[in-house]
């Protein structure tokens, strides 16, 4: 088990075992995401009160789970690489943030067009999950900005990687407070989506999709991981190597 | 171990002798300690000439414009916290050193708090005089501004040291610490705000309260974490 750990973090074999992995993501995912579009949007019913403006959570709430489940593989990520010093690690940190920025980009772009029919205005401050999601995004640009401030790649990961902790332990209190903020001054015009239980038809779409998103983050992740890699790794003999047999291929 | 004590001071020595280097420092250049206080003053300032003079109108935000004039005006000093440490060494001698760099970074959060905090707080009630707050509300703000300022400070010095040897690292500092500085804002601004309408405020000042003790538990040994490699 330990053998096997390390030798994934070495990043010759972590850069030839991703690139045999990432179909096994890439297949499911499409697969998934193209069962949860057909089904969330022609096939499941519409909602008693929303109608079919409702079907903007099957692009939505993946999209907010993954901005969560982002800065976890991020915070996660960047503490295994500060505590044994695996650089693969950081590599793995580095690539999480700005995908974790575009999901949630995506979740607060498709909350405000969906609160636009609902609430009748593109912004609801009185919403905590909004706050809390722009919170967020503000999370992730001081991490890229502090990755970006600091030319030294070693000193950058460990910096930002102490930045991402402190951020891991501050996001439920960020959460929590938000939620009491607005709880003072909750208006009546909010619809909750989360009212009756979902009938399957319109449950198991959602399910695919956010499984779907998870399999695609998943590939780009490793994806940019890869490239991470090789920029990282630009002077060592593999690299090269790798260059030159790709040049006598092509 | 009587050898010892000669050559090595204790932590509680230590402690406080880079509390009171700092303080002396900062009595040295009171521009420093001014600077920020004249900040506040001014953000203060600002949003009544932008928003409008009715008192009706202050009176609700005008909680809300202190905590964040106090928050911004936290930020503007927190900047040169490591900095001119960072400049001459002294950073270098603070890491060597036996004492324990958390507690040696604790100690110059604290200065910090006692010489850009304190006087925030103890000028706060100028301020919110102008915004007629009654006298209640005033102590209410007081009394969360302590709360806040600490925990800022602290949360604060992981930024600094984050930041300090980076060029334009101001802009960075605010956009690394601002984020994370919300929920204080929140319950501070909020809990002021609940005290001018007469409702309940023990809910917001027990936060802060808790947030202040798990922000110095956990935050000089980030702070320090964070001087270290920066110092590399």
């Amino acid at each position: 088990m330990w053998k096997f750990l390390h030798k994934l973090a070495s990043p010759p074999h972590f850069y030839d075992l991703s690139a045999k992995i990432i179909p096994w993501f890439v297949v499911p995912g499409t697969i998934l995401i193209v069962y949860g579009t057909i089904a969330g949007l022609f096939y499941a019913p519409p909602d008693y009160q929303q109608g079919d403006a409702f079907r903007i959570i099957y692009v939505h709430v993946p999209a907010a789970y993954l901005s969560m489940l982002a800065y976890t593989v991020m915070a996660v990520s960047a503490g295994i690489g500060l505590i044994w010093r695996i650089k693969l690690s950081h590599a793995v940190a580095a690539a999480a943030a700005p995908l974790g920025a575009w999901f949630t980009f995506l979740a607060l772009i498709t909350g405000s067009i969906w609160g636009r029919p609902m609430w009748g205005t593109w912004w609801e401050w009185g919403d905590p999950r909004l706050t809390s999601e722009l919170i967020m995004l503000f999370l992730y640009f001081g991490y890229m900005a502090l990755r970006a401030a600091i030319d030294d790649t070693t000193k950058a990961d460990k910096a930002s990687a102490v930045l991402a902790l402190v951020g891991a332990v501050n996001i439920p209190i960020i959460h929590f407070s938000v939620e009491w903020w607005s709880s003072l001054h909750q208006g009546a015009t909010i619809v909750r989506a989360d009212g009756p239980a979902m009938p399957a038809e319109m449950l198991l779409p959602l399910l695919a999709m956010i499984l779907g998103f998870s399999f695609i983050f998943g590939a780009l992740l490793l994806g940019r991981v890869r490239s991470e890699v090789l920029f990282r790794e630009r002077r060592s003999r593999w690299v090269k190597n790798l260059v030159l047999s790709s040049g006598e291929q092509g | 171990m009587t050898s010892s004590e000669d050559t090595m001071p204790g932590l509680w020595q230590g402690f406080m002798a880079v509390i009171r280097r700092d303080l002396l420092l900062a009595w040295k250049r009171p521009g420093d300690i001014l600077n920020p206080l004249f900040f506040f003053a001014m953000v203060c300032t600002l949003f009544p000439l932008a928003v409008g003079p009715s008192s009706e109108q202050l009176s609700i935000s005008g909680p809300g414009i202190v905590w964040v004039a106090a928050l911004l005006a936290t930020l503007l000093s927190l900047n040169s916290l490591f900095l001119s440490d960072f400049e001459d060494g002294s950073l270098d001698q603070l890491i060597l050193s036996p004492q324990p760099l958390p507690l040696l970074a604790l100690g110059k959060t604290v200065a910090h708090w006692l010489s850009a905090g304190l006087p925030l707080v103890l000028v706060s009630p100028l301020v919110a005089v102008t915004f007629q707050m009654p006298g209640r509300t005033v102590g209410v703000m007081m009394l969360t501004l302590t709360f806040g300022t600490i925990s800022l400070s602290l949360l604060g010095s992981i930024g600094a040291a984050l930041t300090v040897g980076l060029h334009r690292g101001t802009a960075l500092l605010s956009l690394l610490i601002l984020p994370l500085a919300m929920p204080v804002l929140i319950f501070g601004a909020r809990t002021v705000a609940l005290a001018a309408a007469n409702d309940a405020v023990s809910a917001g000042i027990y936060f802060l309260s808790a947030y202040c003790i798990l922000a110095l538990a956990l935050a000089p040994f980030a702070t320090a974490a964070a001087l270290k490699i920066s110092n590399e």
